[in-house]
């Protein structure tokens, strides 16, 4: 999901980086009013971020012949909600573009936008959706995050096919092209994702119950025993 | 199913899922003039050879500030990266887990603070 450095038009860049910026401004403000109420949450907070580390550096083999890597935001955005994790990215992406030539710093605001914005408030929505629809909460988890993941990855495809149309078939040709790359090679890392997710989740929801029920998680049966 | 069960399946059937592609997808033949056809590269250069083929005409405008000497040195970086978050995830089931047993070993502990 990294666009390479001076991979998009000044304009586009710009435009991404203002678009990302207001959203980390505002996941900034979000992460400070949940920590400020509740101190105790910092550690699930770590948690969300370390995932992110983890996931976006494991660059995986995929049934296209070609290596992607997940982005781990999912965790977050069901546990903080979907700003939060726009200032996680761009830690994760800053880290990458500077040292490791991977993406760039004139295609951060892009690649915030797809890894820190949309799949996590994508991931967010699926969530209370699906359980909203009653879903068993594993596999509210695994919808959540493996779709999250997958949203980004297509938002880079857009974004890619707005700022190179095809010549002659224009947008709807380039996004074709940049989804075969993209979304394709995603699908089975994105169901990793989904089932990482929920492993992690499953511990978080034995041993953190508490912190669980501060961010508003109904307490069932099961948890209550720790 | 119990936990370590459950825990077990998503294990295995992650690494499953990045086992498979290496044992089915088979490396492409090479190009004339002994090109070697590679396989595995990462989709980020895959969409950056494709933005080539559709706008030809199109320069990057801006190169990377600094460029790591070789791909071993790529490759420190991505595992202090996976190493810093793993690290902090063990951390916390450490943490979390010894909370747990000291909490069941004192139910009253609370109180007592």
């Amino acid at each position: 999901m990294h666009i390479m450095e001076g991979f998009l038009p000044a304009g586009h860049a710009a435009a991404w980086g203002a678009a990302s910026t207001v959203c980390v401004a505002a996941g900034l403000r979000s992460i400070a009013k949940a920590v400020k109420a509740n101190p105790e949450l910092k550690m699930l907070l770590g948690v969300s971020t370390a995932f992110t580390f983890v996931l976006s550096a494991l660059k995986l083999p995929s049934v296209t012949g070609s290596c992607s890597h997940p982005t781990g935001t999912g965790l977050g955005a069901i546990l903080f909600g979907p700003l939060a994790m726009a200032p996680v990215s761009l830690i994760v992406l800053l880290f990458q573009a500077i040292l490791l030539a991977h993406g760039g710093v004139t295609t951060l605001g892009a690649n915030v936008f797809s890894m820190g914005v949309v799949g996590p408030l994508a991931g967010y929505g699926i969530y209370r959706l699906t359980k909203a629809v009653g879903l068993p909460s594993n596999l509210t988890i695994f919808l959540a995050a493996s779709l999250a993941d997958l949203a980004t990855y297509v938002t880079t495809a857009t974004q890619l096919a707005i700022a190179f149309p095809d010549p002659t078939g224009g947008f709807a040709v380039s996004l074709a092209k940049f989804l075969g790359i993209f979304a394709v090679t995603q699908i089975p890392l994105a169901i990793s994702e989904g089932l990482l997710t929920v492993l992690i989740y499953s511990f978080i929801q034995k041993y953190s119950s508490q912190e669980l029920s501060t961010l508003g998680f109904a307490l069932t049966g099961e948890e209550e025993r720790i | 199913m119990t936990s370590r069960v459950k825990n077990s399946l998503l294990i295995i059937s992650v690494a499953a899922l990045a086992i498979f592609p290496l044992m089915v997808v088979k490396k492409p033949v090479g190009g004339p003039g002994g090109n070697q056809a590679e396989i595995f590269k990462g989709s980020d250069d895959q969409a950056s050879a494709a933005i080539k083929a559709i706008a030809p005409e199109y320069k990057p405008w801006f190169q990377s500030l600094y460029k790591t000497p070789s791909s071993e040195i790529d490759t420190l970086l991505f595992a202090l990266q996976a190493a810093i978050g793993a690290g902090f995830i063990g951390y916390y089931v450490g943490y979390s887990r010894g909370r747990a047993k000291q909490n069941q070993a004192k139910p009253d502990a609370k109180l007592e603070n």
